[in-house]
Formats: C-alpha cells, structure tokens, sequence
C-alpha cells in the first residue's frame, strides 16, 4: 500500500502532518512527534507581535525606575543587545532539521512587511523546507472592509514570496465572504498551498470573576465540516498543494479529508488529548480502512470526493445546506447509540 | 591618540576599566556611590572579558565591606592582585584589614569614589571624610580630580603599589567625579602593559603565603619587638614619593597626560595660593587661571599624592613668591586643630622655618578651610573668596566656605555673580522628570556630541530624593577645549523645560543667562503658551530677553505612534535650535544615532522614529515674546500657611530647592527633625487616581491595606456629620446591621496619590450593569483634583475612630486605624510599605523603629520631608537609623533602655507608693497591657501618675516622672531589607534573636539590594538575574525563617500581605504580642523585580500559590497548650514555578544572559521548592 503524498512539493511518507502546536516548542517534543510517525512537523508560530511586545516590555522593565533616584539609576545589569528576538526559533529549526529526518515547516505570524519577509529569510536560513504563513488577523475594528482584510493576506503573500525560495502556505481564515475567490486569488499571488482553516481565538467569560477569559478548546471531530467542504470545492481547481486542518481524532476524519482532496492532514488536538502515540493510531485507522476497502494507494482516494468528482456536485451547495437541516433530526437519535463521543456534555 | 580610544564615560567606569585590567581577583559589595565600579567589574568578568593577563578576573560578592576587605586579604596573601571598590561607611568596615594589609606591606589598590561619612544624618554624597578617616592605617592616597584622571591614577596607583609595597587608596569624589560623564582618553592596552612590571608581580606572587616554602606571617607580637617591627616600613613610605613620581613619569611620556604628586596652576609669581585636592582643584585651577589672566599673582597647588606627604614635592610646587596659603579640605573633625591636610602643610612649613630649609624668603600666612561636605557646591566664586581673603593682614582661619555659618561665624562671604566659565563652553540645564527619561536623552546627546572630534563634552546630573515622581536636573556642558567645572552650572545659555507644571512650582529660568534659549514642553497650542505662563516666568523672559521655543512633545509622541515616550523629541527639539551643531548636522547625528539604537530593531521602528523627528521639527515654535508681562499667575505657595513654622522656614527652603541658603542657625544641632512632614508636600505626582464607588462598595477595607503610601482613608461617623460637608462629599451607610445612623467614607488624598493602582487591582467588587467597573477605579486626575482637596479637608474634621473600638483583627477593621506613616517617597507601588504602614496602624503609638539603611530609611527617613508621623493625639513612632549592619543590634539597644526603664519605674513606683496612692501604683504595675482597651487605661493611669507626681517634691519623684512614659508598653520594631538582615547584619540578626528580649523583626524581603540599584543578596532566588548575579544566582535562598525558628523561642512568620493580607495581620499582631524575639519576613514586591508594579499583588499571590512562598506562623506560646508551633497557613502548590516566575524581568533575563543555563536553573528551582515544600508539611504535621 502506498501512502505517500506529496505537499508543498515535499515528498511525505503518508499524509498525516504534525500542526503548529506546543509540542513544537522542544526539540524532544519534535523528535517525540517524528518517532510517533509524524510525516511532516509545522513548527509552533512565531508571532512577529509576541517578539515585539517581549521586546517593549523588556526595554520597558529594563528602564523603570531607571535615572530617578541616584542610589539606584538602573536595577538591572546591563545586557549588551537584550533583544529577544528570533534567535530560538531559529536554532530550534536548525536543530530539528539535523535531529530529524521529516520535513520540518516553520510557521510565522508577522505584524509588519519586514517582520513576514525578514523572519521568513531567517526561517529559510535555518534549513525549514517550507513555510506556513499564520495570517491570524481578527478585524475588530468596525471600520476595515473585507477588501483591505483580503489585500493584506494578498499583500504578505506575494512579499514573502519575493524573498524566499522555498513553497510558501497560507493558513487561511474560513471567513471570507467568498472562500474560493480568495483562495484563487492567494495562489496566484504566490501560494504554494492552502491550509483549511485557521482557529481563531474566541475569548470565553468567567462568571466568578466577572473577566474576560481567553481560552482556546481543542478542536472535535464535527469541526470537519467546513475545511472538508472547501477542500472538496478547491480540489482540482487550484494549482496548489491542500491541507486539511482541524478535527482530526482518528483515521476516519484523515480519509475523508483526503478524500475531499486534502495533500496532507494536519492534527493537533488528537495529540495533546491523546499523546504523541495517537499518530501511530491514526495511520493504522487509515491503512486499515484503505485495506478494508481495497484502496492501493493515498493518490488513489485523493479527491475521489471533492465536488468535481462526487456524482452530485450541488450537494456541497445549497442541497448541503438543506439536507444538513433534514438530517438533523434523524441522525440525532442514532447518534445516541452510535456516536457516544458526540454527546458527551 | 587614536580616534577609537575617546569616549564618554563616567568617573567609576574610568576608574573601573583599569582595575578590571590589572587584577586577578576583586571582592566586592555594595555602596553608593561607588557600587558602578563593582557592578561594572562583575558584569565584564561575566561577559568573559580578561584582564592583562588574558584571564577573566574572579568577582565575588561579600556579604559586608568588612567581608570584602578580609577577602581582600586573604586573596593578596595568597598572591593575587586584588582590588576593591567602597565609599563611606564601607571604607570604615574596611578598617581593621587595611591596618593588616599595610602592616604587611601588601600590594593593593582600593578605588574609593569618595563619600560624607553618617554622623548626624547619612548623606550619600560626595566629599573627603571617608578617605580622611583611614590616613592613619598606612594606605598611601591618591587623589584624582576628574574623570580623566580616575582612568590615569587608577593606573598610576597600581603600578605604585607594585614597586613601593604600600597599599593605595586610589580615590575621587563621589557623585561630581563618580558620576560625572566626560570625555575620556582610554589608556591603550599596551599602555597599562608598559606600566605594570610584571617582574614585581612575580615578587608580590613570591611573598605569598605557599606552603612549597611555608612561613608565618601575622603573629601575635609582644611588648618587646611591636614597636621595632612597627618601624620597619618606614623605609618603604619614605621611597613611595619618589616612586609616584617616576610612574607618573612613565605615564606621561607613554600617553602625554603629565603629572605630578603636587601640580601647581596660575601664576608663576603667584603671592596667594590655595592647596586643595579632588574635583574642587578643578575648579580652583579655572579660577586661577581665570584671575591670573587678568593679572591676580594667584595660584593652586593640586594635590595628588597625599599620603606618604612629601614635603619636598610640595615646596617644589609653591612658587616661592607665596605671601598668603590657604588649605582647602573636603573633611571635618570637630575638636580638632584643623583637618588633615591643613595640619600636613602646616607642620611641613613649620619644620622648614625651624630646620632652615624653607624656600621662601618668609613664612607665608596659613590658613585652612573646609568646603563642599556632602557635595555642597564649590565654585569659582567660592576658590575667589579664599583667595581674596588671603589679601588681609589677618585671613580669617579655620573657616568655612560655601555655606552661611550665623552662629559660630565661620563663613567667608562669596559673590555667587562670579563666573568664570569661557563664552566658548555651550551650557545647558534640563528640567526633567525620572520617568520621562531626560536624563538618557542627555546622555546620549553627550555621547553624540562627545564622540565628536571637534567637541568635549560634559554631563553631570542632579536627582531629588524621592524614588516615585522624582525631578531631575541636568547640567550639560559642551566646548573646544577640555571641560574642567566640576560645579553645577551658573548661568546657562540654554534651558529645557520637559515638564510644563515645574514653572509653576519652581523657578527654572533662575540660571538662564541672558539671551539664553528657552525650549518648553507644553501641551496645547503654541498661541496660548504666553499666557498660561507664570508672572515671574514672563518677567524673566522679557527681562533677559530670552528666545523661547515650545513644543507639545506629548501629542507629537501620540501623533507618530511613539506613546508617552517625549525623550527623542525633546533631544530633537535641542539639538535643532541649540546652535552646538548646525541644525543639518545635528539632526543628521541624531537620526544616526536612532539607527544605530534601533537598527536592529527593524526598519519599521527606525522609520518611526526619523518620523517622530521630522514631525518635531514641524510642530516646534519660536514663541513672539510682548514687550510686557501680562501674566497673574503667581508661582504656588510651597507649603500652606498652617503648616508649622518649621516646616515653613526651614522644611519648605529644602522642598523648594533653596536647601543651599539656610543658614547654620536654621538647622537642628544633633540631626533632630520633627515628624509627620510629608503631610506638607502636596506631590501631585500622579495623573491618574483612584474614585471610589459607594454604591459598588463592600467596604472590605482591602484597598486601604494595600496602599502603599497611605492615600486611602476610611471614617465611620454619624450621618449629621454630613450636614457640613462639601456638595462631592461621598459617603455610604455602614454595611453592617444596627447602626442605622452611622454613615462610611473611604477618602482619597488624591494629591498624595502616587497613581500606582494597586487598590484597583486588590478591590473585590465589580458592577453589575458595568463589569469592568469595580468600586474603586482609576480616573483622569485633573478634574477631581479640587473637589477632593475640598473633601479631605473635610475629612479631616470629622472624628477618628476610637482605637479602642476598632476590631484589630481583621482588614475590615484595620483600615479604621489611622496610619502613622504616610505619602513617602517610596516607588509607585511599593511593596515594602504597605506592611510598614500597617505596623504603624497597629502599634504606631507606643513604637520605637530602629531601621536598617536602605530603601526603608531613605523613604521613611531622607529629608526634606518625612513620612513617620503622629495620630490625632499627637503620639506616633519614634525613628531613627544607626547603619546597614548594626541594626538589630541597635533595637535590641532600644529594647534594652526601655526595659531598664520599665523596671525603674516599677521600682520608683513601689517607693512611692504611699505618696502616689497604693491603688494606682498597683494598678500601674499589674496592668496586662494585652489589648488597646487596656492600654488605653494603662495611658490614663500613667497621665493621673504625672499629675500626682507633681505634687511630689521629693528626688525619686523627678526620676520616676522622667521614665514614666515607659510604663505604657513600648513596642520595639527593628526594619530593614534582606541586604541587612540577611547579608550584612545577619550576625546581629542571629544575635539579637538569641537574647530572647522582646524585639519585633521586620525584614522587608524584596531579593536584592533594591536601594543601590539590584544587587544580589543571599536571599536572591535560584534563577534571577540581579547585579552580581548576571547569570542567574545559583545558589539557593538562605531560609531564614528555619534557622529562626531552630532556637525554639523565637515568634516566626513568613507573610505575603498580596496572598493573604489577614494572615499578614494575623502575624504581626501575634509577633508584636509574644514577649520574646519575633521576626517576620514580608515577600515585597519590587521595582527590581522586573514587573509591572501594577502587578505586585498578584505577583506575591502567584509566589504563595506555587509554593515559592509558603506562608507560615511558628509560635512558641502555643506549646505551651500542647499545640504544634509550626503553622503551614498556604495551601498545597497549585502552580509551578515558572507560571510566577515567567512574569518577572528578573527571571525572564535569564534567557539573555545565560541562555544555556535557562533551564537547568529553573528546574534546580523548581525542586528546591518542591523539597521544602516537603519539609514544610512534614513540621507542621508534627504533633
């Protein structure tokens, strides 16, 4: 059986990829993650923001106080260059590129032109084999259009595209008023593949305390629905690679999504919930299905249901909408018996 | 000299540069003003540079100078080259080894930025006392006058010592020369090499101790050989001179600087000459020469080798055309003949005139006189005033100069219009604030300028004593040729104003000189900056027709995205219209510097910033000045009319700035200053502060608590009170059932308000509409200001809570108790004060504090205003600091008193027992004195004893009148910081608590040296980053609280007032209560901690929380019900360390400069705790 798949012109093993995520942030938890099977690993983000603002606030704890009273003009040693910059993040890469024998991604979320471009030079440097770019952008603001939020995704793209060689992802969010149009439009600007769909922060309240709290849940098997969706609708479409991210918890979300046309699925949750062993228990999920149902090769299933090849495509239209309605009484019974792990509270 | 050999540092870092090169080992600790030299040393041994000889010097922090001076000697008589670095107290400590050390003819040079010794008050600053007060232990001394010169004798005192054997103190003046920022040679390493014989290396090495060849060296001598072998070195000082003198001559052919032990400046037919030594030579020599241009016979002799004195350098430097000497000494010793140097010149011409040998035809007048103790101001008009005295038959002698000595008349008169200073030298002074970061602007303006090879530059810099809201003043001086005014600056051709509210308050155009450029920061529009402006302001402007420039650097900050930062542009705003640079040329320099500072930083950032000074130059303008002043404004009366005279005559001069003109007469002759002063200065140093919400309120009493600074008052009263107060008045009903009638107040002394909002943080209650709302919240000063003065003032009219009344035990009831130490100096959000002020709440009235020095004595004790203060009845602590290391000592000496006291006037009561009235005197002598209530009867038995006793008229009744107070329990509280308690006054600590007398500790633990600047302590954690500890500390804290609680006797707590605030008061009333030794150990959050003070609170909770600071009570008295006295009071862990510890600067630096080391030391941390956490559930199981 042949699992390979290629994703972002990298050849991997089989189409199961490691997501940004905490286990990331050691060069054990990534070794952990390759001996787990991971084909590929998309390192944690590096957030141009974070950087920016432990560099403020260091200058700024590094300054109070400083020059007011003359016993005590600083309070600390002084450091030669205290930047905190990139510096780990690189030598992470640079450790886990010698370390391992996967496909190490970098993933990078930049305020600024330069912070996407020079971090993204400095990510190439340090050996990763793509980039993802996380656009993680929430427009709070009343006043920006969708077009201003839809040119700066286009805008980071095609900038870190002029300075870097190597295949370049956007990890899209699933709110554009047209999903296709922007991802057409993301690949002509220079994307070199798709990553269905950015989560993004969605603060929770605290009724003790009466705070705002933010907190980020591990994503469950229903959220398929959406990047399965626009997978299927992108597959076939656009020249570009496509991954699948967002509610993997065991062989069967990766077979539909590869289905649907995804290159490559990509879990995080799965592997915090469970451990790092999870990946091994959804390969074997996906192997032993493919077996089951005869299929020879990943390549074989690969958008065997994306719209362009399911016998209806309207059903990923508004017939997909009717029929999740009509559906929802129904199934909900049997989900009772047969889906224990959808009614949980 | 090569261009990359200039730069500009200050005098500590040119002293420091060298010592680090031409040692092997330095034992440090320290002290203002000299803790630069060691901080910069321990920073460079870390960064991996080397000395000499290519290793890394060892640096290692003592825990006193009197530690680092015997590790001094250890490490010179195992061969090492070894320095120090100390000032003031710490050269005292060092005593004892120096004798040691010169005894044995040790090689050694200890650098000493020269300090005013603590006699009637401590002062920090600069003069020669210190130095003065070690002639006698055989040190050589050697004398640098600026900061050039503390790079070059640093240099020529080592190579001194090699040869000649006699150790050398290699000192400069503190603060003036200390901290000084000039221009600055460096001495090539080649030239240190070409100074430093390694041949008398290997004999130091040679003479130490090696048991290959073993002797004994520092026996016990004995009546028959002391004095011989005393004598045996005289050789080796009378050889010193000569051997100065000869590596001052190598020094000078080697960089082109020349020296001499006794330089002399002015005219070489001079007839008046003044001998002076230190940063005031300076400015002796520019006056000379000022004068003997103008053809004044005037000269001084500069003084470098002061010890060994050789006489026959000096004459060789007096021309012996003198008439008329004077001796100038930066020194005291009362009682004496004169000071030190006076006597040494003295004697040396008295000996010349009796053995025939004098090289002037006549014996010259004498005179000595002391100037610029705890960095008075010296000036040119002053150096004239000696000389012109020198002018009379009879100069007056023995006398003071730069002061208004009314009562013994020992001043000279000085025209303060004299000046001396060069049209080519640009001079400038900057009003600024600590926080609105002036001073670095400055800084970096004197290392642009500096750096520049056209220019010498200058910058010195004047900070007030508050460490919250603090002024500073700059003085930057910029010309052609080298700058040699070691005062502060008289008349200037430029002033910035950085702060728009300083010219309401202070005059800061009293030094602008005519014609001076004026640049103010003002908000608002440019067209309406005439007429905000005071009357004086106006008057001065048009009277010495100044050109003003305003800007509004606030709203240019907001307007490119540069926040409250206005540093940048207001250095924009000089460098564009000062005239030291052409304009193009100096914003090219400065925008070079932006890119040099941001570079790395990316584009964005420096775009920023080119950005924020283009648009400076667009929104600065040159204000049309009237030809008449129209103003009405009057500048603000300093202190209210009902202030005390004191305060009035004396406290508000110091407040104003005009501390420098009260006269002797003025000034309280054996340091007593009245307390509660603080109340007078109306800092206003906030622009946001707390509002109460009453309707939100709870009336918890928690923000209260927290208050650092005692700005949060709160009343119960009866609600007719009310009928008086003013319209904004707030005020709630009690929330407490059955008492209808009684109505509750919090008030905000808005005006002492520091800003800090660390209430806001503690509050608990929140709105229901509105959930970010809470029932205390910080709001826009400006607007509430005047109402709530009106409302304190009423505030204060209504009645304060009984005492007796109040429940002590809870923070509810606490906050009812009135504080008696009040609006200090401390940071914005302190965590020390708030348990200062809460022990005050508690105990204030019959208290005696005795307070280690430190951040505690500086804000509770530093003039001009105080902040220990007085209840309503006019009783309140009574305060006083001895030293750093001496202070539980010094309580347990206070306890000591008022216990022989007590017992005096027990014994005196029982004597006089028929006449007082035998139900009195037992009454008095029985009274349990446990709760307020009874000590409230105890206070009226004591009253009715005084009024009897003046009917006495027998002797014992005089003596029990005079130690009747005494009968009133005294509740003895011994403060100060981990430095003290657990560093250099540790074995006073251990001491003291071993006596089992009944003093209370309190150690305010904030984990460095928080008042020098953040050095480590042992009570540093395993991981922080502090000075002394760049790399992390590596060893553990010292668990103080365990080797207390090893006695047995001893009340123990460890408290965190953020975690628990009612375990906090919980311990401090059962520490104060037990009748044996108590130490509690407050968790104080920090400035040096690297967080946002806002946070402080939560901080503290976050330490409990992770077991980092468990909270326990160990009290002996409950043993005695068969109870365990170990109490764990916090909860297991529910966090791990890192979730504290990551929020902390002190921490997080760790990644920076010990990347590597990271986690290793955070998990060493981590199982530290983990360890005593488990010892800690272990004692308090036990049974």
């Amino acid at each position: 059986m042949d699992l390979a798949t290629t994703y972002l012109g990298l050849h991997l093993k089989h189409p199961i990829v490691a997501s940004a995520s905490p286990l990331s942030r050691t060069l054990d938890g990534i070794k952990r993650m390759e001996d787990a099977g991971a084909s590929a690993i998309v390192m944690f983000s590096l957030f141009e923001e974070q950087i920016r603002n432990e560099n403020e606030s260091f200058e700024y704890m590094m300054e109070a106080g400083t020059d007011q009273f003359a016993e005590s003009l600083t309070y600390f040693p002084a450091v030669e260059d205290y930047r905190v910059g990139p510096e780990p993040y690189l030598e992470l890469i640079r450790k886990a590129t010698e370390a391992t024998d996967v496909p190490i991604i970098a993933s990078l979320n930049g305020i600024t032109k330069s912070g996407w471009t020079d971090y993204a030079k400095d990510m190439a440097d340090a050996g990763a084999k793509a980039i993802e770019l996380n656009v993680y952008y929430i427009p709070a603001s009343i006043h920006v259009s969708g077009a201003d939020v839809e040119q700066r995704y286009l805008d980071v793209v095609g900038a870190v595209k002029s300075a870097v060689e190597i295949p370049v992802s956007v990890k899209l969010s699933p709110f554009f008023s047209s999903t296709g149009d922007m991802a057409r439009r993301l690949v002509e600007a220079g994307a070199d593949g798709l990553v269905l769909f950015n989560r993004f922060y969605q603060p929770d309240f605290d009724l003790d305390e009466l705070e705002v709290i933010p907190d980020l849940e591990l994503s469950s098997a229903s959220e398929i629905r959406l990047p399965l969706l626009w997978i299927a609708v992108l597959h076939g479409r656009l020249q570009c690679s496509l991954a699948a991210t967002r509610g993997v918890q065991s062989g069967t979300e990766v077979i539909k999504y590869v289905m649907a046309g995804a290159d490559a699925v990509m879990t995080t949750s799965s592997l915090l919930r469970n451990g790092v062993g999870h990946m091994k228990t959804l390969l074997d999920g996906v192997t032993g299905w493919m077996e089951r149902r005869g299929y020879e090769s990943i390549e074989q299933m690969k958008g065997s249901m994306s719209q362009q090849k399911v016998g209806d495509p309207a059903a990923f239209e508004r017939a997909n909408y009717i029929k999740v309605l009509q559906s929802y009484k129904s199934p909900y019974v049997e989900w009772l018996g047969h889906a224990p792990a959808r009614t949980r509270p | 000299m090569a261009e990359s050999n200039v730069t500009t540092i200050d005098g500590n870092e040119a002293a420091a540069y060298i010592a680090f090169r031409v040692n092997e080992v330095c034992a440090i600790y320290p002290i203002t003003p000299s803790s630069t030299m060691a901080e910069l040393a321990d920073q460079w041994a870390s960064e991996g540079k080397t000395n000499l000889w290519g290793n890394i010097p060892d640096v290692v922090e003592m825990q006193s100078e009197a530690g680092a001076a015997g590790t001094v000697h250890g490490s010179l008589q195992g061969g090492a080259l070894t320095t120090t670095f100390t000032a003031s107290q710490g050269l005292m400590l060092m005593i004892p080894n120096m004798y040691k050390i010169a005894g044995e003819l040790t090689c050694c040079v200890i650098h000493v930025a020269a300090r005013a010794l603590a006699t009637q008050g401590l002062s920090i600053f600069g003069d020669q006392q210190d130095v003065m007060a070690v002639l006698p232990t055989g040190f050589a001394q050697l004398a640098s006058s600026s900061v050039q010169e503390a790079h070059d004798m640093a240099l020529i005192a080592q190579t001194a010592t090699l040869e000649s054997r006699i150790p050398f103190i290699h000192f400069f003046d503190g603060f003036r020369t200390s901290h000084e920022v000039n221009k600055v040679f460096l001495i090539p390493n080649d030239v240190i090499r070409a100074m430093i014989d390694d041949d008398l290396v290997f004999a130091h090495r040679r003479r130490a101790l090696n048991p290959d060849n073993p002797f004994m060296r520092g026996t016990a001598q004995n009546p028959d050989v002391y004095f011989q072998a005393r004598e045996t070195v005289n050789r080796f000082y009378a050889a010193t001179p000569a051997i100065v003198e000869g590596a001052m001559n190598r020094f000078g052919e080697l960089t082109g600087r020349h020296y001499k032990l006794f330089d002399y400046f002015g005219a070489p037919d001079a007839e008046r000459v003044i001998v002076i030594m230190g940063s005031g030579a300076d400015t002796a020599r520019e006056t000379v020469e000022y004068l003997a241009a103008r053809g004044e016979k005037v000269g001084v002799v500069q003084v470098h080798l002061f010890r060994p004195f050789s006489t026959e350098h000096m004459f060789a430097a007096i021309p012996t055309s003198v008439r008329a000497l004077s001796v100038l000494d930066r020194t005291k010793e009362p009682g004496g003949v004169g000071e030190p140097m006076y006597l040494d010149v003295v004697t040396s011409f008295s000996e010349a005139l009796a053995d025939g040998t004098l090289p002037m035809q006549a014996m010259p007048k004498i005179t000595g006189g002391r100037y610029g103790l705890s960095s008075k101001e010296f000036t040119p008009a002053m150096v004239k005033a000696v000389l012109d005295e020198l002018k009379k038959d009879k100069p007056k002698n023995h006398y003071t100069v730069g002061i208004n000595d009314d009562v013994a008349h020992t001043s000279l008169t000085y025209d303060s219009s004299f000046n001396t200073e060069p049209d080519t030298v640009f001079r400038a002074m900057f009003y600024g604030l600590g926080a609105d970061g002036t001073v670095g602007a400055n800084k970096n303006t004197i290392k642009i300028i500096g750096e520049d090879p056209e220019f010498y530059a200058q910058g010195y810099f004047v900070y007030d004593s508050k460490k919250s809201g603090s002024q500073t003043v700059s003085h930057v001086r910029f010309g052609p040729d080298p700058i040699r005014s070691t005062y502060l600056i008289q008349t200037a051709n430029f002033v910035g104003c950085h702060q728009f509210n300083f010219i309401e308050k202070m005059d800061v155009l009293e030094y602008a000189a005519p014609g001076a450029t004026f640049l103010l920061n003002t908000p608002g529009e440019a067209d309406t900056v005439w007429d905000r402006l005071p009357r004086t302001v106006q008057d001065q402007i048009i009277g010495k027709k100044l050109k003003v420039y305003v800007i509004d650097a606030a709203r240019v900050a907001r307007d490119t995205g540069m926040g409250t930062r206005t540093n940048t542009i207001m250095q924009t705003c000089f460098f564009a219209i000062s005239g030291v640079l052409p304009r193009d040329k100096a914003i090219e320099k400065i925008k070079a510097s932006i890119r040099k500072t941001y570079g790395k930083k990316g584009d964005e950032i420096v775009q920023k910033n080119f950005e924020a000074v283009d648009h400076t130059l667009a929104h600065l303008h040159e204000l049309k000045i009237p030809e008449r002043a129209t103003s009405e404004i009057e500048l603000r009366p300093v202190v209210p009319p009902e202030a005390p005279d004191f305060v009035k005559s004396v406290t508000a001069m110091m407040m104003a700035g005009k501390g420098d003109s009260l006269p002797v007469s003025a000034i309280p002759v054996d340091g007593t200053f009245p307390s509660g002063t603080t109340k007078w200065e109306k800092r206003n140093i906030a622009q946001f502060v707390p509002v109460w919400e009453p309707e939100i309120c709870i009336q918890c009493g928690n923000c209260s608590f927290v208050c650092p600074h005692g700005v949060i008052r709160s009343k119960l009263y009866n609600k007719d009170r009310l009928e008086a107060a003013p319209g904004a008045f707030k005020s709630a009903p009690i929330d407490a059932r059955g008492f209808p009638d009684t109505r509750y107040t919090l008030q905000i002394y808005v005006e002492d308000c520091t800003g800090c909002s660390l209430c806001v943080e503690v509050c608990p209650a929140k709105s229901k509409e509105e959930a970010g709302k809470k029932a205390i919240n910080m709001s826009w000063k400006e607007p509430v200001v005047e109402p709530e003065r009106e409302n304190v003032a009423f505030f204060e009219t209504l009645p304060v809570n009984e005492r007796s009344r109040v429940d002590f035990s809870t923070v509810r009831g606490a906050q009812f108790l009135e504080p008696m130490f009040e609006f200090s100096g401390a940071c914005a959000g302190c965590g020390e004060t708030p348990y200062v002020k809460l022990v005050s709440q508690l105990f204030g009235d019959r208290m005696m504090v005795a307070n280690a020095t430190g951040c505690s004595s500086i804000y509770g004790g530093n003039l001009p205003t105080t902040p220990w203060t007085v209840n309503s009845e006019g009783r309140g602590p009574s305060w006083s600091n001895s030293l750093f290391e001496d202070n539980a000592e010094f309580g347990l000496g206070m306890r000591l008193a008022a216990d022989r006291h007590m017992y005096m006037a027990h014994m005196l009561l029982s004597d006089l027992s028929s006449q007082i009235g035998t139900v009195l005197v037992q009454e008095l002598l029985s009274a349990p004195q446990r709760t307020e209530s009874e000590i409230r009867k105890q206070r009226d038995r004591v009253a009715a004893l005084k009024e009897k006793l003046q009917e006495i008229k027998l002797p014992a009744a005089r003596h029990l009148a005079s130690v009747a107070d005494h009968l009133v329990r005294r509740s003895i509280w011994i403060i100060g910081g981990d430095g003290w308690a657990y560093d250099i006054g540790s074995s006073g600590v251990d001491h003291v608590l071993s006596t089992g007398r009944d003093v209370n500790l309190l150690v305010l633990d904030t984990e460095v040296y928080s008042n020098t600047g953040g050095q480590a302590s042992k009570s540093t954690p395993i991981g922080a980053v502090a000075k002394f500890a760049n790399a992390g500390k590596s060893v553990g804290k010292k668990d103080m609280a365990l080797q207390a609680i090893s006695y047995g006797n001893v009340y123990v707590a460890r408290v965190a007032m953020g975690a628990n605030p009612q375990q906090t008061l919980l311990a401090l009333r059962e520490a104060e209560t037990y009748r044996g030794p108590s130490l509690v150990l407050a968790y104080s959050h920090c400035i040096a901690h690297g967080i946002n003070m806002q946070t402080g609170l939560d901080q503290q909770s976050r330490a409990v929380q992770s077991g980092y600071w468990p909270l326990i009570r160990y009290n002996p008295d409950v043993r005695a019900s068969g109870e365990n006295p170990f109490v764990l009071d916090s909860p297991r862990p529910t966090l791990k360390l890192r979730d504290y510890t990551d929020n902390e600067l002190r921490y997080r630096m760790l990644s920076r400069t010990n990347p590597k080391g990271v986690d290793r030391l955070m998990a060493m941390a981590q199982e530290a705790i983990d360890r005593k956490w488990k010892l800690y559930e272990e004692m308090a199981a036990l049974g």
